[in-house]
């Protein structure tokens, strides 16, 4: 069978593993973020726990991603839902480009621009909001973006261990040794990653123009 | 505002980097109502850790900064900051904000209320010399490096405090845009009747605006004087100073 007529007759399986693997990579992703921002946050204000954290990250992404969805499996409450472990491992990997980007963007404000806002008397928490954020979110958006590619890939992963997403297609394409299959998980899923960088590439470009 | 005679005032005080490396040691300074006094130094004196305790982005470690007679350690640090204009080398201006929004920053931060913030901003960069028509919706990554200083200096005097902190303000530019700078700021002192401590290690720049000088060096103050009263002094730390400028004064004497 050719690939568009794989893809035909598979609409609705394709439909399904895409909202899955879209579901697999939005919730990480929110998680990634609701936790790496203000962990980045944190760190730009006690610096000393940088090499710690950073390189417990560091660490998380060196572990495959296939070993780490078998290491999480003992965990209770996660380890009992395959999705939920998936989300917890991309979640885990997606943290690194997040945290690490969210430092970087506050440390890189100008050292006056800091010194100015608070000889003229900003609280800690508009200096945060006013002046750090602001100019560190395009920084910030960039590594959510780095994230989410990264994601999209790896997200493809879970359907070894059942929590679905395009990956299906993948292992099942592999097992049947046909490549119509393999690219019916694979091409939906490049897509998903290109307009994800794309997206997140306009709304980064846009907030590096509002300073201008 | 007390009737103290002093608006800031220094009592021993000594202030040590991470406890143990003294930048600034037993410092006594009365800096009167209305007086532009100039922090003059090299660089490691201690001229900028002075101002710095002023609003109190760095403590003491010992003794006392009384500010409107009372102890900064008694102000809430905020207010203390909002009360005092500051403006700095590099002018430190929010890159995404625009001119107008850099200056309303205080007025905004004390939610004065829209038609007197306008008004203000108005009012206080035509002070400075930039047009609101022209300047206000600018960025500052669209003005010259004088331009920028205006807008710092515009920002300090928003919210109309009555003690100026200058850092340095003018150091970082070309000579002719200093020079109009500093002319504009002795008219605009005239008019303002602020107290203003600024730093410089310029020694004609504190010739110039001063109405005293106070000399440190190495963390210790070594005199204050009026201008006129340095120039005379015979003061083994006055010396290097006054032979500087007397120096450059005599080399464009024969030039001319």
């Amino acid at each position: 069978m050719s690939l568009p007529d794989f893809l035909v007759t598979h609409k609705r399986e394709v439909l399904t593993l895409t909202g899955e693997h879209l579901w697999l990579v939005g919730v990480s992703m929110l998680l990634a973020i609701a936790i790496g921002v203000p962990l980045g946050i944190f760190l730009s204000r006690r610096p000393a726990w940088k090499s710690l954290i950073l390189g417990a990250n560091n660490i998380m992404q060196t572990i495959p991603s296939l070993a780490l969805f078998g290491l999480l499996l003992p965990v209770p409450w996660i380890g009992a839902r395959a999705d939920r472990l998936a989300i917890l491992a991309l979640t885990l990997y997606a943290l690194l480009p997040v945290v690490r980007n969210t430092y970087t963007g506050i440390a890189g404000v100008d050292a006056p621009v800091r010194e100015a806002a608070l000889g003229m008397g900003l609280t800690p928490r508009q200096l945060l909001w006013q002046v750090e954020l602001p100019l560190a979110s395009n920084v910030i958006v960039a590594g959510i973006r780095t994230a989410t590619v990264i994601t999209v890939g790896v997200a493809t992963i879970a359907a070894a261990i059942g929590a679905g997403g395009l990956g299906e297609f993948i292992f099942r394409g592999l097992a049947m040794v046909d490549n119509n299959v393999i690219l019916a998980g694979a091409i939906p899923a490049a897509l998903m990653a290109l307009s994800a960088d794309f997206v997140l590439g306009l709304i980064q470009r846009s907030l590096v123009r509002t300073h201008h | 505002m007390t009737d103290s005679p002093a608006a800031i005032e220094f009592v021993d005080v000594t202030y040590r980097i991470n406890g143990n490396r003294t930048l600034i040691s037993g410092l006594n300074l009365s800096i009167r109502r209305g007086e532009t006094l100039m922090l003059l130094g090299r660089s490691g004196s201690g001229k900028t850790t002075t101002l710095k305790l002023i609003n109190r982005l760095l403590a003491q470690s010992e003794g006392k900064v009384l500010v409107d007679g009372r102890s900064t350690t008694e102000w809430d640090v905020i207010q203390l900051r909002r009360h005092i204009g500051y403006a700095i080398q590099e002018a430190g201006l929010f890159p995404h904000y625009n001119v107008e929004d850099n200056v309303a920053l205080v007025p905004r931060l004390e939610r004065w209320d829209a038609a007197r913030i306008a008004t203000r901003v108005r009012e206080v960069l035509q002070l400075v010399g930039l047009p609101y028509d022209e300047f206000a919706s600018r960025y500052p990554d669209q003005l010259s490096g004088g331009q920028r200083q205006r807008v710092g200096l515009a920002r300090a005097l928003a919210a109309d405090p009555h003690i100026l902190l200058m850092d340095e303000p003018f150091g970082a530019l070309d000579p002719i845009t200093r020079a109009e700078l500093q002319h504009e700021f002795m008219e605009l002192r005239k008019s303002l009747s602020k107290t203003v401590v600024f730093v410089t290690h310029d020694v004609a720049e504190a010739l110039m605006l001063g109405d005293r000088i106070a000399l440190m060096d190495s963390g210790k103050l070594k005199g204050i004087f009026a201008p006129a009263e340095f120039l005379r002094s015979t003061d083994d730390s006055v010396q290097p100073y006054v032979n500087a400028f007397r120096t450059s004064q005599q080399i464009l004497d024969s030039g001319a």
